[in-house]
C-alpha cells in the first residue's frame, strides 16, 4: 500500500508533493521507536542500510517471508528457522516500532527534494541525457551501466539526484569499470561484477561475460572514478527533479 | 588393545575403523600430540597450535591433492565446525545441533544425532556451533539453547541432557567443550544479549556442575569495583564462546571472555569492565582464578578477547620460557607469561587507531576517535574467532587478519530488557554508503578494495613483525593448520582452499569449495594416508594425494 501510494505520488505532475511523504502510516515516535531496537537487534547482520545480508534488502519493501506488516511481526517474533534469523522478544509497542522503521527504510536519505514531471523526466532520459546509451530500463538501453528497471523501488529521490549530480559519491566499489590487459595483448575493459584473490568477473564492452584469471594479466587496473558523467551542468534544476520522477517510476518487470 | 587393531588392519587391508574398539583415555587427549592420525580436540592439542607432525603431503607433491569426499550438511546454516576423528570415525556438528559419526575414509555415515533447540535460542550471530569434545567413548555437545548433552559415541544415543543456562534470557552455547580429566568445561555466549557470562565445569559422567566461574566478578569478588556501583555487572556480558587450553603440567586452563555489554556504549558502564575482554587462567580442578590479563579495558568497540589460546615452550631473551600467544581483535598481538600471566610484549599486526600503543604492563594507550570518524580496526577487529596456528618448525604464528578495516561506532543509550539485544548503537560503514564486509560473506564482494581486506599473516613470535603476508581481495574468518613440511592449510569468504608456503607464504596450490570457509582445517592419517579436512559453506570436504595406480 504505501508502495502504491509513492507510485502515485510520484506519477502526480508537478504538484508540489513531495514522494518522501508517502510515509504516513506510522508516527514518527514508532519510526524513532523502532530506529533504537533495530540499531540494538538487526543492524549487526541486516546492517545499518538493510542491505547487508544477500539477497535480502530490507530497505526494498519486498520480503521473502512476509507481505503485510503482520507477516513481518511474525517473522520478526519467531526467526526463520534453519536460516541466521533467530526469534525476538518484542512487546506489542515495539514490534510496531520495528515495523515502522524497516517500512521507513526505503526513505534514508530524506533530504527534501523536490520531484517533477516523470513525462518530462522520461524524455529527457531518453533524449538530453542520453541515459539509455549506458543504463537499461527492461529491454531498452545499454547494459554497460546498472539495470534502473526496479530502481525506484531500492533508491530514495535524495539518492538518485545526488547520483546524478555526483555520481563518484555513490557508486559501489564493485561497479568500477576495469581495464586489463592478456599475456597475449589483448584489451579488455568493463563493468566489474564480482572479483576475488585470484580472478575477476566484468561485462566487457561488447556486453558480454567476461571471467579473467589474474595470472593471466600483464595488466589490470581498476578505474577510481564512475564513467557516468555529472549531470549538474547538463541538466537544469527542474530537469534533474524531472529524471528523478522517472526514476522513481521505475518498480521493475512486474 | 589399539595397537593390536591398527596391526590387524595394516596387516589384513581390511581396515574399517572400529568405534569402541578403542577409548579416548584422559592421558590420550594430554598426549594428542602423539598420535597425529588422530584429531582429538577442538585445536588438535591442549596447546592449541593446530600444528600436525604428519609431513606426507610437502611442497612438492600438494599439486597432487584431489578431493576424496565430501559430506553436505542438511542444513543451509554457515557450517564452523571442526571435526574430530578417532581412530577412523569422524565426529562432527551440522547446524544447529546435529551430531554425524561417519567413516573418515568414504564419507558414509554411522548415525546421526539430531537434537531440536528450544525455539527460545537466539544465538547472536547465527545458529552455528563449532564441534565437539569427546572423553571415553562418549561426545560432547554444547548447543544453541545452552544445554550441554553427552551423547553414546557407538550410538548417538544421549546419556544426560544439562541445562547450562537459561536460552530465554539470551545465553547461547556455540563452542566446542574441552574436556579436562574428569570434566567438560564449556562457556556460554549472549554478550549482545546482557548475559553475565560465565564458564562451567560438569561431571563427565553425571552431567553434574562442579565449578562456576562468573566472567564478571560479584559483590565481594575482587574486580567487583571495576564496574558501575549500580546493576551493570549482572548483565554485562563478558561471554566466552570459543574453545580454551590446557597446560596439564600447571593444572590451568586458559579462555578468552568477550565484549562487554552494551557493546558500544562504553559511558553505560564505566570502569575497566573485568574480566571482558581478558585472557584467564583458571585451576583446571575449582575453576579458580589464578591470574587474569585484560586487552581492552572498558571496550566499546566489540573487540571480544575470545581468540584461542596458543600454548608455546620456547626461549625468551635466552631462557626458556612457558608462553602464550595471542592475536587479539583489538589488532594487537601479545606474548604472554602462562605461568603468571605476565605481559612480555604486544606490537599491532592491522592498522589501529583506538590506541597509540601498550605500555610497559601491556595496558593500551587508549586514543579514541570522535564521534563519526572511523575507528580502525572495525567491529569485526584485525582477527576474530579463526583458529591460529604456531608451527614449532618455522617458529612462525600464523593468523588470518583484516586489513585496513574500519568502522564508525555510534554510541546510545541502551535500557536493559532480558532476552533483547543489548548492544549500546551500532557500528557503520567506514565508507558512506558503501557497503562494508559484515559477519557474512556473500558469493559477490560489494565491498572490495575500498573497504579493506583479508590476509594470511605470518608473524615473528619475538618481534611481533611480520615475515610474510598473503593477501586476499574479500576478507577472510577461515582458521589455519600448519604441517611439520612447512606446508600452512587455510581458506577465505571466496571459498579457495589454500595450501600456502609456510616459510615464505608463496601459494602452492589451491581448489574452489563453493562456499566460504569460515571454519579451521584438521589433518588427520588412515591406511598410512595423510588426509586434509576443511568446512566450506554447508559441506565437509576431505582432501588427499592423488593415489598413484
Amino acid at each position: 500500500m504505501k508502495l502504491r501510494c509513492a507510485v502515485l505520488a510520484a506519477l502526480l505532475p508537478a504538484t508540489g508533493i513531495y514522494a518522501q511523504e508517502h510515509v504516513g502510516q506510522s508516527s514518527p515516535a514508532d519510526v524513532e521507536r523502532g530506529a533504537g531496537l533495530y540499531s540494538a537487534n538487526c543492524s549487526f547482520c541486516h546492517g545499518a542500510s538493510g542491505d547487508s545480508i544477500a539477497g535480502v534488502d530490507l530497505r526494498s519493501g519486498k520480503f521473502r517471508h512476509a507481505v503485510s506488516d503482520e507477516d513481518l511481526g511474525r517473522v520478526i517474533l519467531a526467526g526463520i528457522p534453519g536460516t541466521a534469523m533467530p526469534p525476538h522478544k518484542f512487546d506489542a509497542m515495539e514490534i510496531n516500532g520495528v515495523i515502522a522503521y524497516i517500512r521507513s527504510m526505503r526513505d534514508f536519505n530524506t533530504a527534501p527534494v523536490a520531484t517533477g514531471d516523470p513525462i518530462r523526466g522520461r524524455d529527457l532520459y531518453e533524449g538530453k541525457g542520453a541515459c539509455n546509451g549506458c543504463h537499461r530500463i527492461g529491454s531498452a538501453g545499454s547494459r554497460m551501466a546498472p539495470d534502473l528497471t526496479a530502481i525506484g523501488t531500492i533508491r530514495a529521490a535524495a539518492v538518485l539526484e545526488q547520483k546524478l549530480l555526483d555520481p563518484n559519491s555513490t557508486m559501489l566499489p564493485i561497479n568500477r569499470s576495469v581495464r586489463a590487459i592478456t599475456k597475449t595483448g589483448k584489451v579488455i575493459s568493463g563493468r566489474r561484477l564480482n572479483e576475488d584473490t585470484f580472478s575477476v568477473q566484468i561485462l566487457d564492452s561488447h556486453e558480454n561475460l567476461v571471467s579473467l584469471m589474474k595470472s593471466d594479466l600483464t595488466e589490470y587496473t581498476v578505474l577510481p572514478i564512475t564513467p557516468m558523467p555529472s549531470y549538474k551542468d547538463k541538466l537544469t534544476g527542474q530537469e534533474i527533479s524531472d529524471v528523478v520522477a522517472y526514476l522513481l517510476t521505475l518498480k521493475g518487470i512486474n | 588393545m589399539r595397537r593390536l587393531i591398527f596391526a590387524f588392519c595394516l596387516g589384513t587391508g581390511l581396515c574399517s575403523a572400529q568405534v569402541g574398539s578403542t577409548s579416548v583415555t584422559v592421558d590420550r587427549l594430554v598426549k594428542a600430540q602423539d598420535e597425529p592420525q588422530n584429531w582429538l580436540t577442538y585445536s588438535g592439542t591442549y596447546a592449541s597450535q593446530r600444528y600436525s607432525t604428519l609431513s606426507q603431503i610437502t611442497p612438492l607433491n600438494a599439486k597432487t591433492l584431489e578431493q576424496k569426499w565430501v559430506f553436505q550438511a542438511e542444513s543451509l546454516q554457515k557450517l564452523e565446525t571442526v571435526p574430530l576423528v578417532v581412530d577412523g570415525i569422524m565426529y562432527l556438528t551440522q547446524p544447529p545441533n546435529d551430531v554425524v559419526a561417519l567413516d573418515a575414509r568414504t564419507g558414509r555415515v554411522f548415525w546421526i544425532y539430531a537434537y531440536k533447540p528450544s525455539p527460545d535460542a537466539k544465538p547472536c550471530c547465527g545458529a552455528v556451533n563449532r564441534g565437539l569434545a569427546i572423553v571415553g567413548e562418549t561426545l560432547y555437545m554444547a548447543t544453541i539453547d545452552a544445554h550441554l548433552i553427552a551423547i553414546d559415541a557407538h550410538t548417538g544415543k544421549p546419556i544426560w541432557n544439562t541445562t547450562v543456562a537459561d536460552a530465554g534470557a539470551g545465553y547461547a552455547m556455540t563452542l566446542a567443550p574441552l574436556v579436562v580429566k574428569d570434566k567438560v568445561v564449556v562457556g556460554v555466549a549472549g554478550g549482545e544479549y546482557g548475559i553475565r557470562g560465565f564458564l562451567a565445569a560438569y561431571d563427565v559422567k553425571t552431567g553434574k556442575e562442579a565449578w562456576r566461574f562468573y566472567t564478571i566478578p560479584g559483590p565481594g569478588e575482587p574486580g567487583h569495583e571495576t564496574w558501575p556501583n549500580d546493576d551493570s555487572w549482572k548483565h554485562g556480558g563478558a561471554s566466552v564462546w570459543l574453545t580454551g587450553s590446557y597446560d596439564p603440567a600447571l593444572n590451568l586452563i586458559y579462555w578468552g571472555v568477550g565484549n562487554p555489554g552494551p557493546d558500544w556504549n562504553p559511558a553505560q558502564r564505566a570502569g575497566s569492565n573485568l574480566y571482558a575482554d581478558s585472557a584467564i587462567a583458571l585451576d583446571a580442578d575449582t575453576g579458580k582464578l589464578k591470574w587474569h590479563f585484560q586487552f581492552t579495558p572498558n571496550d566499546g568497540y566489540d573487540y571480544d578477547s575470545v581468540q584461542i589460546p596458543v600454548l608455546v615452550d620456547a626461549l625468551w631473551n635466552g631462557a626458556p620460557r612457558k608462553l602464550m600467544l595471542w592475536a587479539n581483535r583489538n589488532g594487537f598481538f601479545y606474548v604472554l607469561d602462562r605461568v603468571t600471566g605476565k605481559f612480555l610484549s604486544g606490537h599491532n599486526f592491522v592498522k589501529v587507531n583506538w590506541a597509540s600503543g601498550l605500555d610497559d604492563a601491556g595496558k593500551p594507550v587508549a586514543t579514541p576517535t570522535p564521534p563519526g570518524a572511523i575507528t580502525y580496526p572495525g567491529v569485526q577487529g584485525g582477527t576474530n574467532w579463526y583458529s591460529p596456528s604456531y608451527s614449532p618448525h618455522t617458529g612462525l604464528f600464523y593468523l588470518s587478519a583484516w586489513e585496513d578495516y574500519g568502522s564508525v561506532f555510534e554510541r546510545q543509550e541502551n535500557e536493559y530488557k532480558e532476552g533483547q539485544r543489548f548492544t549500546g548503537g551500532r557500528p557503520g560503514s567506514a565508507i558512506p554508503g558503501s557497503p562494508n564486509p559484515g559477519i557474512r560473506g556473500a558469493p559477490i564482494n560489494t565491498a572490495t578494495e575500498a573497504a579493506g581486506h583479508g590476509s594470511v599473516m605470518a608473524l615473528d613470535i619475538h618481534t611481533g613483525q611480520k615475515k610474510w603476508t598473503f593477501p586476499m581481495t574479500d576478507v577472510t574468518d577461515a582458521g589455519i593448520l600448519s604441517t611439520a613440511s612447512d606446508l600452512l592449510f587455510t581458506g577465505g569468504r571466496e571459498g579457495y582452499f589454500l595450501v600456502l608456503d609456510a616459510r615464505s607464504g608463496g601459494l602452492i596450490w589451491k581448489a574452489n569449495l563453493g562456499g566460504a570457509i569460515s571454519a579451521a582445517p584438521i589433518s588427520y592419517q588412515l591406511d598410512g594416508k595423510e588426509y586434509v579436512a576443511i568446512a566450506a559453506g554447508h559441506a565437509l570436504f576431505v582432501y588427499g594425494l592423488r593415489d598413484t595406480p
